[in-house]
C-alpha cells in the first residue's frame, strides 16, 4: 500500500503504477457531470460566459485543484438544514461520462488524481501522461466505508447544482483506491477490455 | 384506511442499509473463489466490510440510492390513491433521514427536487389488486451506474449472428455483459426479458430481479440458460469492479413475455452487486419485513 498526500508532486505520481493500492489523505474536491461540463465550457473552452458566482468559485477551487484530486462522487450528506454537513455515504460514480472533459480539465487545472469507478478512455489516459496524473479506482458501492475516511466537510460550492452534483470540499484520511491508469500510459481497463473481448469472440463461436 | 407511512419508511431504511442475505451470501462465495490477495478479492472484501458497516450504522450501502421501484399488491378495499400519497411522503421522509439521496432531477431544467419526489414515475409505483387479505409492498432501489449499462436488442442481430431463439438470446446477453465491463459495479445480477414491446420488455427485465438469487427457473430450458450465462459471463474475466477476476456475474434471471410476430426484443437490466430489495407484508394488525 502506498500513501499519497495532497497536493501530490510529479515525483510521487511518476512513482505510481497500474495495480498499486493507495491510501490518499488531504483536501480534495468532488465533481461529477454538471461540474465537468461547467468547468469545461466556462473556463477551459470559454464557450459560455461566467455567471452568478462563477468567477468567485473559480478562484476558490483553482488552488485546490492545482496538484489536487477530483473525486467523481455524488454523496449522501446529513446536516443540510443546519449546514453542519456530514458525509453519510460517498462511493464513486461512473467516470466514463467525464471522458469528453477530463483530460482538458486535468491539464488546465493541473489535477494530479482523478478518482472514480469503471475507468476512463484513451483521452484521459493521454491526460494522465500529460499532467502527469493518475486515475484512482475506488470501490463502487462501498459508500458507508468510504464516508468514514472523510474526516471533515470543509465546505461546498454550487449547492444549486443539487446535493449529488455540487462541489463538496472534503478532508480525507487514508481514502482507499487502486491505481488503474498511470502516467506511463498503462491502463488496467484497456487490458481487461481487450482480454474479455477476445474471450467473448471465442464464446460467440461456441455452438449452442 | 390504515396509514402505512411509518412502516414504509422502515421498508426504505432496510432496503437502503441492510443488504438481503441471499446477495450477501453470494458475495461471500465470490470472495472465497477469487485468488488470494488479488485486486478482485480485495474489492469483494471491501464490499462485504461496507455491507456490515451500513447495516450496523443504518447508513446507505451505496450513495446512489437509485430509482425507488415499488410493487404494491393489495387486497380489495385499499385506496391506491392514498397508498401512493403514503409512499411518496415516506420517500421524502426517508430522504430527510439520509436513508436516500435526493435523486429526482428535472430533465429539462436540471433542478434536483431535493426530496426525491419527481413526476408520477418517480418514485415508480406499480399497483396490483390481489385475492386474500394480505398487502405486500416490494421495493427495489435501482442505481444509475448499472442502469446505464442495461441494453435492449432487436433480434435478429446480424452483427452478432443472433437469431430469434435462445441461442440468439445467449449471444446478445453476453454482448451486454462484455460491453458493460466493470461500469455497472460488477459483479452484477442479470435480469433478462425475452419478448414484449420495448417498454414491457424492460419492465419485465427488472421485475424478474425480485426473484431470490438462489432459486431455479421453473422452465428447464431457461434454468439451463441462466446457469450457462452466469458461467460464461464469468469466463469473460472482467471481475469485480472490472479489475479482472473470476466473478463478473452473480446470477442470471430470465423471463418471457408474449410478443408481436414482427418483434423479438431481448432486454437486459444489469443490477449492480448492491442489489437492494426488500419486502413488507401487512396481515391484519401485523407488519413484517423480509
Ligand atoms: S452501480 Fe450500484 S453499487 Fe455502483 S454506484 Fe451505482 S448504485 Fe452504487
Amino acid at each position: 500500500m502506498k500513501t499519497l498526500t495532497l497536493p501530490i508532486s510529479n515525483e510521487a505520481i511518476l512513482d505510481l503504477h497500474k495495480g498499486d493500492p493507495v491510501a490518499l489523505s488531504g483536501v480534495m474536491m468532488l465533481g461529477r457531470d454538471t461540474v465537468h461540463k461547467w468547468l469545461y465550457e466556462t473556463f477551459v473552452r470559454q464557450t459560455r460566459q461566467p455567471q452568478d458566482d462563477d468567477l468567485e468559485v473559480y478562484e476558490a477551487i483553482k488552488p485546490l485543484l492545482n496538484g489536487g484530486a477530483i473525486y467523481h462522487c455524488g454523496p449522501v450528506v446529513a446536516g443540510l438544514d443546519t449546514k453542519d454537513y456530514r458525509f453519510v455515504a460517498a462511493g464513486p460514480t461512473t467516470s466514463i461520462r467525464e471522458e469528453p472533459y477530463q483530460a482538458d480539465v486535468m491539464r488546465y487545472f493541473n489535477v494530479k488524481a482523478v478518482i472514480g469507478k469503471g475507468g476512463m478512455g484513451p483521452k484521459t489516459l493521454q491526460g494522465c501522461q500529460d499532467a502527469p496524473g493518475v486515475y484512482l479506482h475506488a470501490i463502487g458501492g462501498a459508500a458507508s466505508l468510504i464516508a468514514q475516511t472523510v474526516v471533515k466537510v470543509l465546505g461546498v460550492h454550487k449547492l444549486s447544482f443539487g446535493v449529488p452534483e455540487a462541489m463538496w470540499v472534503i478532508e480525507v484520511k487514508d481514502f482507499p483506491a487502486v491505481v488503474t491508469m498511470d502516467a506511463h500510459g498503462q491502463s488496467q481497463h484497456a487490458v481487461i477490455e481487450q482480454q474479455s473481448k477476445a474471450e467473448f469472440e471465442r464464446l460467440l463461436a461456441v455452438p449452442f | 384506511m390504515r396509514d402505512l407511512t411509518e412502516s414504509l419508511i422502515e421498508l426504505i431504511r432496510r432496503t437502503s442499509t441492510d443488504l438481503s442475505p441471499d446477495v450477501q451470501q453470494s458475495l461471500e462465495q465470490a470472495r472465497d473463489r477469487e485468488e488470494r490477495g488479488s485486486a478482485a478479492q480485495s474489492a469483494l472484501i471491501t464490499i462485504l466490510d461496507n455491507v456490515e458497516l451500513s447495516r450496523k450504522n443504518s447508513t446507505p450501502i451505496c450513495q446512489d440510492t437509485g430509482t425507488p421501484i415499488f410493487y404494491v399488491r393489495y387486497p380489495e378495499g385499499w385506496s391506491t390513491r392514498r397508498l401512493r400519497e403514503q409512499i411518496r411522503s415516506a420517500i421524502a421522509a426517508a430522504t430527510k433521514k439520509s436513508y436516500l439521496r435526493p435523486n429526482a432531477v428535472d430533465s429539462l431544467t436540471d433542478k434536483n427536487s431535493g426530496n426525491n419526489l419527481g413526476d408520477d414515475a418517480f418514485p415508480t409505483i406499480h399497483f396490483e389488486e390481489v385475492e386474500g387479505d394480505e398487502l405486500t409492498v416490494e421495493l427495489m432501489l435501482k442505481g444509475g451506474g448499472c442502469e446505464n449499462v442495461g441494453a435492449q436488442y432487436s433480434l435478429p442481430n446480424s452483427q452478432l449472428g443472433a437469431g430469434r431463439d435462445l441461442s440468439g438470446v445467449r449471444k446478445v446477453v453476453l454482448d451486454a455483459v462484455q460491453r458493460a465491463q466493470g461500469q455497472g459495479c460488477a459483479p452484477g445480477i442479470l435480469g433478462v426479458s425475452i419478448g414484449g414491446d420495448r417498454g414491457s420488455s424492460y419492465y419485465a427485465s427488472k421485475e424478474v430481479l425480485f426473484r431470490p438469487l438462489a432459486d431455479e427457473n421453473a422452465n428447464p430450458d431457461l434454468a439451463k440458460l441462466e446457469q450457462r450465462l452466469t458461467d460464461e459471463s464469468n469466463q469473460l474475466g472482467i471481475g469485480p469492479m472490472g479489475f479482472g477476476g473470476k466473478t463478473t456475474v452473480l446470477a442470471t434471471k430470465i423471463t418471457g413475455r408474449h410478443r408481436l410476430p414482427a418483434s423479438f426484443f431481448v432486454s437486459v437490466s444489469y443490477m449492480c452487486w448492491a442489489h437492494r430489495h426488500r419486502k413488507l407484508t401487512v396481515r391484519g394488525e401485523e407488519v413484517s419485513y423480509e
